[in-house]
């Protein structure tokens, strides 16, 4: 099997999801910025890997009647761990499991408004398979993967899973609604320090009028979308501690209820492209791309704000500055990342096997991981980081390496009888397959005499599926494998 | 941008090796450190706790014309007497249970709790509330701080979280405090079965036992695997706890029991955290629905509380029990157009236990948004703190813990007349 750099293997570990041995063979034959290529130049039209779902030679799906991803919370959380596993974009994948964390909105609070079909339409329907054309939330995020993040902050304050999240849908000129605001400037744009409650107070009345409305009612294709309900728009004039137009004014002027619904687009836009958001934004890729224990480094965020803001907020050369900089670039950087839970899983799957195997078994433990796919805690997202290794969380990782080396044993013994010689050749083999160098002695002898125990190793058929299937546990539930 | 942990894991990792360098004796050290039995158990109401609805002010006619659809009203709540300024409040209610805990003086009541310039942010506001440091609310939570100054090393049971994750209230920089949502699940697997799988324990345990000074992220991560192959089988025995009293199946409840079974089984645990969401009542409250919203959260709380507080006495642990009950901030007097209400500034704090002095501390607001009303802030919009929380915790810390509230608060917050322990 043919190996890619170690460069390259970072890029996969951090902007795919590891890589199947397959696709380690298709990236072995590419330089760094070919692969960065690669990653980044897809087309959203044309990476549906859906169709292969429930075939042979692919990750299972665990279907109880019919398989309904559109409809039924958990088979939309195995649709998308399917995609994560297989997309021939990966990189999409992972845009819109970063827009999810961006944007963090909840199947829950949905689904104990409108029912659980409608909130898994409104939060991950495919428009091609729904009666009404309907798009999940997630749908939004794959499809602006790597597009305008100002056209992505418009569609989000029209989504109507936000609409529900936030309560824009009850924001009305009577009664204004602050959450959608606050959140949009907290945690959306340029943070917590750099608005006052006064524009909370202004930006929810600006949103006044973005609700939702019935369609179908009474049909199986019953659903919501947003409205700009101009009889509900305030109309007066909004005033801003920040500058909302080019011309320094930070006043929205009083406008028609019929053109009412531009002081929203007029707030977005001067939010998406403030140097503020900028630098937020690049701190948060720093976060997600590059570390997020160490400080963002002053000359990247500086560097990636400036790419964000020359681009008009169009996220792929913003990606692909990320992807190319000497920071993320830097050999000190590898392996050094705690990994996501959700990129834990599915890169396990890639690298140990998956036939055999169904995205369902990973439900559960993703969820005693802290990582329940549509349900983050809360519209902060997750706390990513060191967060994730609590006790639990860390024998969630152990426990479902277990189950996948079980569920695998008979396929990895037949892949390791190559290696059956010694001890030593068979821990070398399950850490190459895993793509992970050489860890430390202690390690390594831990796992060398974890394969003597029991008796001298003989490379016998027994001794090997014992040993092989216990290795791949060992390892892929080791500190080790948690950073990427 | 949100300050979260980052920050102090980068100066913690180290001390986090120091802790787990000594894994030895575990049980030893949980027993001279478990020599005390007191335990403090922490309750997270998520979301912003709409304190106005939980200790109802309800002679105070601002209350009723502020919410017109969501005021509980007067006949409904559950008296409680009045303050020292002569206002009579009484509990939501669903409160039942807790009313009578009230009536035996096993409940405090701390009104109009916060502290200046009320953060009504969620997240910067809980993480204020858990580190007791409104000017700068990244590092280690206060509590944490607390089970840093226990005699090193500290058993990694010291501090037990019921949730998915530790929150920063528990972190230290010294100690890593495991987070056990439940007990059953916490169990190490293995492919094989019989002597293979003793191997594969033995070879998880070298491996996690690898914490070299140089890769302070590796370090962490096999510290806390070290820390939770080293409580399993403690914590196995929580799992075969029969309580004295029946616990609801709600994620409080079960939390709540599962408290109660480490304390009765001894194991050795002196800080819990237990949190229940759902606070964040923007929209259709429903204070007072038979069975929805704002109601439900009330009963929930009042069930696992009466239930938790039942089980505890008939095990003989009241006297070692006290609960703290915060929320990161309180609501909007007046309810929104959604029939809910937004983000306020100062809520209620209660205290439970054997040992508290029950009653209502500190003073309701008056709710009269006239133009320099001092119980109210934001133009009259908002609950102003009479009580800063770092008082409370001081009292906790002093009274109960038996540790030095100054320096782990980093000042002097006692107040007289804060005597509920």
């Amino acid at each position: 099997m043919a190996t890619p750099t170690p460069l390259v293997e970072h890029l996969l570990r951090r902007a795919g999801f590891g890589a199947t041995p397959a696709e380690r063979d298709q990236f072995a034959h590419y330089t760094y910025p070919l692969a960065v290529a690669a990653l980044t130049g897809f087309d959203p039209a044309e990476t549906d890997i859906d169709s292969k779902i429930n075939t042979v030679g692919y990750v299972g799906v665990t279907t109880r009647g019919r398989f309904s991803p559109n409809t039924v919370i958990n088979d939309a959380r195995q649709r998308w761990l399917f995609r994560m596993v297989h997309s021939p974009a990966p990189l999409q994948e992972r845009m819109a499991l970063i827009w999810h964390h961006h944007f963090a909105t909840a199947y829950s609070k949905i689904a104990g408004t409108y029912g659980s079909s409608i909130a898994t339409r409104m939060m991950a329907a495919k428009p091609s398979e729904d009666a009404a054309n309907a798009k999940g939330q997630i749908e939004l995020f794959r499809e602006r993967a790597l597009g305008s993040f100002r056209e992505l902050l418009i569609e989000v304050a029209k989504d109507p899973a936000m609409l529900v999240w936030l309560d824009g849908r009850l924001n009305t000129r009577t009664r204004p609604q602050e959450n959608f605001g606050r959140e949009l400037m907290e945690l959306f744009t340029f943070g917590v320090e750099h608005y006052t409650e006064e524009d909370v107070y202004a930006a929810a009345r600006v949103f006044s009028g973005w609700n939702l409305r019935r369609t179908f009612p009474g049909t199986p294709q019953a659903y919501y979308e947003f409205v700009y309900n101009p009889n509900q728009h305030d109309t007066g004039a909004k005033d801003f501690s920040f500058a909302i137009y080019s011309s320094g004014s930070k006043r929205i002027e009083a406008r028609s209820s019929s053109a009412g619904m531009q002081d929203g687009i007029d707030l977005i836009n001067a939010l998406s492209i403030h140097p503020e958001t900028a630098r937020r934004m690049a701190r948060r890729l720093w976060t997600w791309f590059v570390s997020e224990v160490d400080q963002p480094d002053q000359a990247f965020v500086e560097n990636i704000a400036n790419v964000y803001l020359k681009n008009d907020t169009n996220m792929k050369p913003v990606i692909r500055a990320v992807l190319l900089s000497p920071q993320f670039t830097d050999p000190s950087r590898r392996l050094q990342r705690y990994a996501w839970p959700v990129e834990f899983v599915v890169r396990s799957m890639k690298e140990v096997g998956y036939l055999g195997f169904s995205v369902d078994s990973a439900l559960t433990p993703l969820l005693n991981m802290g990582q329940q796919l549509l349900e983050p805690p809360d519209v902060n997202g997750w706390d990513v980081g060191a967060g994730w290794f609590s006790t639990a969380g860390m024998l969630s990782r152990m426990n479902f390496a277990s189950a996948l080396a079980t569920n695998q044993r008979f396929e990895l013994r037949a892949a390791a009888r190559a290696a059956n010689a010694t001890p030593e050749a068979l821990v070398d083999f399950v850490l190459g397959r895993l793509s992970m160098p050489r860890p430390a002695d202690a390690v390594y002898s831990a796992l060398t005499d974890y394969v003597r125990a029991g008796g001298a190793w003989t490379g016998s058929e027994a001794q090997l599926l014992n040993k092989a299937g216990g290795l791949f546990h060992l390892i892929v539930g080791s500190g080790d494998y948690q950073l990427i | 941008m949100k300050v979260t942990r980052r920050d102090f894991i980068r100066g913690g990792v180290a001390a986090f090796t120091v802790s787990f360098g000594a894994p030895a004796f575990l049980s030893d050290l949980a027993r001279a450190q478990g020599a005390s039995r007191r335990n403090l158990v922490v309750l997270y109401l998520s979301g912003g706790n709409d304190a106005l609805s939980t200790l109802v002010p309800y002679t105070d006619g601002f209350y009723y014309s502020l919410r017109p659809t969501i005021a509980v009203p007067a006949g409904n709540v559950l008296q409680v007497g009045a303050d020292s300024g002569g206002r009579a409040l009484g509990l939501h209610p669903r409160l039942t249970g807790l009313k009578q805990i009230f009536d035996a003086g096993h409940l405090a009541l701390i009104q109009r709790t916060g502290y200046p310039n009320s953060s009504r942010s969620h997240f910067l506001g809980t993480d204020i509330w858990s580190t007791g440091n409104p000017g700068n609310s990244a590092g280690a939570g206060w509590l944490g701080r607390y089970l840093d100054t226990l005699p090193s090393p500290v058993d990694p049971l010291a501090g037990w979280a019921t949730t998915r994750e530790v929150p920063r209230t528990l972190i230290g920089n010294k100690v890593s405090v495991p987070a056990i949502p439940s007990v059953s699940g916490y169990a190490f697997l293995s492919p094989n079965s019989g002597a293979e799988a003793t191997y594969s324990r033995q070879a998880m345990e070298r491996i996690a036992s690898h914490l070299p000074a140089d890769k302070p992220h590796l370090s962490f991560v096999n510290g806390t695997s070290q820390a939770a192959l080293a409580t399993l089988d403690r914590v196995a025995t929580v799992a075969t706890y029969e309580p004295s009293v029946s616990y609801g199946n709600d994620g409080l409840s079960q939390a709540l029991r599962a408290v109660a079974g480490a304390m009765v089984r001894g194991i050795g645990t002196k800080v819990f955290w237990v949190q229940i969401g759902g606070f964040d009542t923007h929209a259709t409250q429903n204070t007072n629905a038979a069975n929805a919203g704002y109601s439900n959260l009330m009963g929930a709380v009042n069930n696992a509380l009466t239930s938790f507080y039942n089980d505890v006495r008939n095990q003989g642990l009241l006297g070692d029990t006290l609960v703290i009950q915060f929320s990161e901030f309180g609501r909007r007097i007046a309810e929104n157009g959604s029939n809910g209400t937004d983000h306020g500034a100062a809520g209620l704090m209660m205290a439970m236990g054997g040992g508290v002095n029950g009653g209502l501390y500190g003073t309701a607001p008056s709710l009269n948004p006239v133009q320099g009303n001092p119980t109210l802030e934001n133009s009259g919009t908002d609950v102003t703190h009479e009580t800063d929380f770092r008082s409370v915790y001081a009292r906790v810390i002093d009274n109960w813990l038996g540790a030095n509230s100054v320096s782990i608060l980093n000042g002097d917050f006692r107040k007289s007349g804060l005597s509920f322990i």
